[in-house]
């Protein structure tokens, strides 16, 4: 079981300062995250955008802001359960929660503070009518063990990087055969991945269709063949042992929907006072929040994270007195 | 009016919303639908990212072309046509009056 004082959900901007600010109050926090990495849909979605909004900084890239955040709470010595989905969370009789993720990991905490952004990415499922019905029986939207392909027939679907990598990958290394289909005639990915897989079609590693997508799934118990139709109305039905349709993440809200949190419209409400959610001991900041006058941007988390601290110091330690100390005359002091 | 163009939006149901557009806001067609409260989530905030504003052109407008970014979203996400646009891409402008769009659906 993981301890610490503020669980922090999502390890996006927002949730990344949280450790920051909580830092200064003494109080230690742990951050889980679904995605494999640090930085919420800067890192995964935008790294090389330029944001021009953040107060001090005229412009800076995604990926940069996530790295300076890390720089900022690494005296605080935060802790991470990455590439897990917080699933339940249940209240303990010393008033404390437990939190559960997708993998079975325990957190314990007197606070947890939700800055889970947009929500969770998941695949983006095509939609195909049966298609649960062969989830991890030969479909699989997240390549976790390459070697579970080994001897094995794929098929890819998609025209970014992950789709031509698995596949350039999966082709020289493990599986019998690789099939990529993709929409469109051209693809999006790196320029090297791309002219890899023109080669290895050219040279007949690899079977590409283009202008074609995976309509139809079938199977008995597992799957057992895709049906492809072209652009041009064509089908044809193709054996195979996976088909791993990587057409990138999309954010969900996801478990934390049924924890008993008001919400309006995928957003959790909370009082402007302190971030507070209805269920006490539970904040909610940044983008995941809603309250009159709103605005989804990061600066407007951090300003929630700095005052949602203090209400969760108020909690954790109520005979407390606290007085606000500013960085200029007493540093940073970490942990 | 003037910097008004009028624009017909069909939601996912099949219902038809007037909406009037503002040239002079810098808007484009996913904050449009947004700003009227339609079902748009626009998640990525308009970076041509998330294909959450993923509309058909119905009408014979003479719009911007899809550009690069938009493509490649296209290219991932479901339910694309020939007439798929990402309202994102689309900024609202006075050569948009009449235009008409359809919501397209979303995936699981």
């Amino acid at each position: 079981m993981i301890e610490t004082d503020i669980l922090i959900i999502g390890a996006g901007p927002v949730g990344l300062f949280t450790v920051f600010e909580a830092g200064l109050l003494k109080l230690r926090c742990h951050l889980v995250d679904a995605l494999p990495q640090a930085g919420g849909q800067l890192t995964e979605i935008y790294p090389k955008k330029p944001i021009y909004d953040i107060p001090g900084f005229p412009e800076v890239l995604a990926g940069e802001l996530i790295d300076n955040l890390m720089q900022q709470a690494a005296p605080f010595k935060p802790g991470f359960t990455l590439g897990e989905r917080a699933e339940s969370i249940e209240k303990t009789d010393d008033g404390k929660f437990i939190l559960t993720t997708s993998r079975g990991t325990q957190h314990k905490a007197p606070v947890i503070a939700i800055a889970g952004g947009l929500g969770c990415f998941e695949p983006r499922k095509p939609p195909i009518a049966n298609l649960a019905d062969f989830e991890d029986k030969g479909i699989e939207y997240i390549v976790r063990d390459p070697n579970f392909y080994k001897g094995k027939k794929v098929i890819v679907s998609g025209g970014g990087d992950s789709a031509l990598d698995w596949s350039i990958f999966l082709a020289n290394n493990v599986a019998e055969s690789v099939t990529l289909i993709h929409r469109s005639k051209s693809f999006r990915g790196h320029p090297d991945s791309v002219q890899k897989i023109l080669d290895m079609s050219a040279s007949g590693k690899i079977s590409l269709f283009t202008e074609a997508e995976v309509v139809g799934v079938s199977g008995n118990g597992v799957l057992n063949s895709v049906k492809v139709q072209g652009l041009d109305g064509s089908e044809q039905e193709l054996h195979t042992d996976h088909w791993l349709p990587l057409f990138g993440l999309s954010p969900k809200l996801g478990p934390l929907s049924e924890w008993g949190l008001n919400i309006d419209k995928n957003s959790i409400e909370v009082n402007t006072f302190d971030y507070s959610t209805n269920v006490p001991g539970v904040y909610a900041i940044g983008d995941i929040n809603t309250y009159p006058g709103k605005l989804k941007l990061i600066l407007c988390g951090f300003h929630e994270a700095t005052l949602m601290v203090q209400s969760a110091f108020k909690r954790i330690y109520p005979d407390k007195n606290y007085v606000l100390k500013y960085t200029t005359v007493n540093g940073v002091n970490g942990f | 009016m003037d910097n008004i163009v009028n624009i017909t939006v069909v939601d996912r149901e099949g219902v038809e919303h007037q909406l009037e557009a503002p040239t002079d806001m810098n808007m484009n067609m996913m904050e449009l639908c947004k700003s009227y409260e339609l079902p748009v989530e626009g998640t990525c905030g308009g970076m041509a990212m998330c294909a959450s504003c993923h509309l058909y052109v119905l009408s014979d407008h003479d719009i911007l072309e899809r550009n690069d970014d938009e493509e490649a979203m296209l290219d991932q996400a479901f339910f694309v046509k020939g007439n798929s646009r990402l309202g994102c891409q689309i900024p609202i402008t006075s050569n948009l009056e009449g235009l008409k769009v359809q919501l397209a659906e979303v995936g699981a």
